[in-house]
């Protein structure tokens, strides 16, 4: 039965228009980066920025749009018998592989015809991939939380498009501000905390570690770099990463579970 | 008592001609000895361990290859103490390190025109020690050294009160300095490769009117540091890979009316470390992959930077003063947004090299956690527009819309 509405469930997104201009869109920015720069290195480090944002919020709108698009759907097949867990997993599935898949698809493509990579440049373009994939689930887990959570669709798209707002621009603010107030207090330890209480910050860390290591060379960047090259701060960034895709789509999956449609 | 002095004695002084079997013509210092002045002794392939061997007349000391002058460790193994003297084509180990003296495998003291070529150091703690030396010449030469931690090495070659000296084409490698200049002027140092050092590449202080040209200082643990120097010049030198919270790829501090160009920085945590620096010429450098391009100090007045290439640096220049006295003009940066409408090869807009987010972290480091984010990109941008909190007058207002070539 799973395997059956997962495969519908991607074929319907696959339908979608949608998902072919996402596949599009990283391939022109990709392409067109490897063809300004002319070098690997430097596209990789622009491709952090464009994974960080457009990510997550693909993943938030697409998700929400699409649960409402399907909502029609669900209903029907809710009135056959399918347990709703199973629904649930082919729904967010279908939409997350879909969207992982040409995300993934579109950012290595270009590298590969514009003669491959290098084995550090491959190191850390599996990195980039591997953390938006993580982006992706939490993203798609969170719009299933706004979707399932609210029936009237504008609200659900400005909520999802609020939560984005607040993870990649509102909570850095509330961090600049917060650091150029407290400065003279040690609080770098603290900001690690509060960095891993947003996985986009958290992602942007990993990567800046691998990525431009020069800019870490001062003391909070070499408290930063030992907390994640330790076993117990790579564990928590682990870990941290892995309560950010589960904890949305727990949440969601509950929402479902027992909503009255 | 008396007789234990006197047996203790005898055994001493049996015990110090230590000569080598097969050597003929006896130790080195015989030899020398029996020398006139401006005679050239002919050293033939062989280990030689003796005292230290002091040359006291003008003369050309030649090693055939395999000449080879052993230390026991605990002492120095040649003194340069007349002048005119050449040494060449000799290996040299066996100094050990301590905390005592400068303990080095040649000293140069008090001499004029001697000559240092194509030897070989290994395992000594200072290699090449002159002390009031004038015009002598340090050429050719290959110095290893494989200390652990920078306060038990010594330096390649160390320079103090001398003059008019050349130090060039030299291999340096694994030393605490490689080359360190102190109250040392008029002096050319060239083509010198200096890695691998535990400190500094070159590290200079009170040194005037010396010219630095086509070095190359890489993987130095602290890069290079000049200090307290007035007209020296600075060319076509690499400073490669000084990586590490305190390591610089050339750091100027209280240098006057100097010249540094068209030297490649490259992959340096910090490349170009400027304070107390006024009324130098930066021209036609090149910045690439470093972590910080230029770090500007408030104290430095009346620099010109011109012609230089920025790429891709996280940080193109940085400064701690919002009213700066120094002048960019015609560099190339990467980083610049602007357009050339006329086409002359200038941007028809300034550029602020200066970012904001630059700014905050040299006030507040723990904002380098937001390094990257798009809230700092909207924030940098913003800046540019309005500045509030970089300095004003830091800007190229014709940049060059391609590098120099």
């Amino acid at each position: 039965m799973m395997t059956t509405l997962l495969t519908f469930h991607i074929k319907d997104a696959l339908r979608s228009r949608w998902l072919f201009a996402h596949f599009a869109l990283y391939l022109i920015i990709t392409e067109g980066l490897l063809l300004a720069s002319g070098t690997g290195d430097k596209t990789l480090l622009s491709l952090i920025n464009v994974v960080l944002l457009l990510v997550p919020l693909v993943g938030l709108v697409f998700g929400t749009i699409h649960q409402y698009n399907s909502r029609e759907f669900t209903e029907l097949l809710l009135t056959q018998p399918v347990r709703r867990s199973v629904l649930f997993g082919s729904l967010l599935a279908g939409v997350a592989l879909p969207l992982m898949a040409t995300f993934a698809l579109g950012v290595f493509l270009p590298f590969v015809w514009h003669g491959g990579v290098t084995q550090d440049q491959g190191l850390r373009l599996a990195l980039l991939l591997g953390l938006g994939s993580v982006l992706t689930i939490t993203s798609v887990g969170a719009a299933f939380m706004v979707s399932t959570g609210q029936t009237d669709r504008v609200r659900g798209i400005g909520t999802a498009l609020g939560l984005w707002l607040v993870y990649a621009v509102l909570f850095d603010g509330a961090v600049l501000l917060a650091v150029t107030t407290l400065g003279h207090w040690p609080i770098e330890k603290a900001l690690l905390g509060i960095m891993l209480a947003n996985p986009v910050d958290l992602s942007r860390l990993i990567l800046l570690q691998v990525f431009d290591a020069a800019a870490m060379m001062g003391y909070t960047g070499a408290l930063f770099t030992r907390f994640f090259t330790s076993a117990s701060g790579f564990i928590m960034a682990g870990t941290a990463l892995l309560v950010w895709m589960l904890l949305p789509l727990w949440s969601a999956r509950r929402r479902f579970l027992s909503q009255d449609f | 008592m008396v007789l234990i002095l006197v047996i203790w004695g005898l055994l001493q002084a049996a015990s110090v001609p230590e000569r080598m079997p097969g050597h003929s013509a006896g130790t080195i210092s015989e030899r020398i000895a029996a020398a006139a002045p401006h005679d050239t002794v002919h050293v033939e392939a062989g280990v030689y361990t003796e005292p230290t061997i002091v040359i006291d007349r003008p003369l050309t000391l030649l090693g055939a290859p395999g000449a080879h002058i052993q230390g026991t460790g605990g002492h120095e193994l040649l003194v340069l103490a007349a002048d005119s003297i050449s040494v060449s084509g000799f290996t040299f180990s066996g100094v050990d390190r301590t905390f005592m003296e400068d303990r080095a495998a040649i000293r140069v003291q008090d001499a004029r025109g001697c000559r240092i070529a194509n030897n070989t150091f290994r395992g000594v703690f200072f290699g090449i020690y002159m002390a009031r030396a004038t015009d002598c010449h340090i050429e050719s030469n290959t110095l290893r050294s494989q200390i652990t931690s920078e306060t038990t090495g010594g330096n390649a070659v160390h320079a103090w009160y001398s003059t008019h000296l050349t130090i060039a084409n030299n291999r340096i490698d694994g030393f605490r300095d490689g080359i360190y200049l102190e109250f040392t002027d008029d002096s050319r140092v060239e083509g010198n490769t200096s890695v691998n050092n535990l400190r500094y590449g070159l590290h200079f202080m009170f040194a005037d009117r010396n010219a630095y040209t086509d070095n190359v200082f890489s993987d130095n643990r602290a890069g290079v540091a000049v200090m307290y120097a007035d007209g020296i010049s600075m060319q076509r030198n690499v400073f490669r890979r000084a990586w590490g919270a305190s390591a610089y790829g050339l750091l100027l501090k209280e240098i006057r009316r100097g010249e540094v160009l068209n030297n490649t920085f490259d992959g340096n945590s910090v490349a170009l470390l400027v304070e107390s620096t006024d009324h130098m010429t930066f021209h036609g450098n090149t910045f690439a992959e470093n972590g910080w391009g230029i770090k500007l100090m408030a104290s430095a007045i009346g620099n010109v930077f011109s012609d230089n290439t920025f790429r891709g640096n996280t940080f193109d220049v940085s400064t701690n003063s919002r009213t700066l006295d120094s002048r960019f003009e015609g560099n190339f940066w990467d980083t610049y947004k602007g357009y050339d409408l006329d086409r002359d090869g200038r941007g028809d807009v300034a550029h602020r090299p200066v970012t904001l987010f630059s700014v905050l972290v040299e006030r507040h480091e723990p904002v380098i956690y937001l390094h990257r984010s798009l809230l700092v990109d909207v924030l940098n941008v913003a800046e540019r527009l309005l500045p509030v909190l970089t300095p004003v007058e830091l800007v190229d207002p014709q940049p060059r819309m391609r590098p120099p070539l």
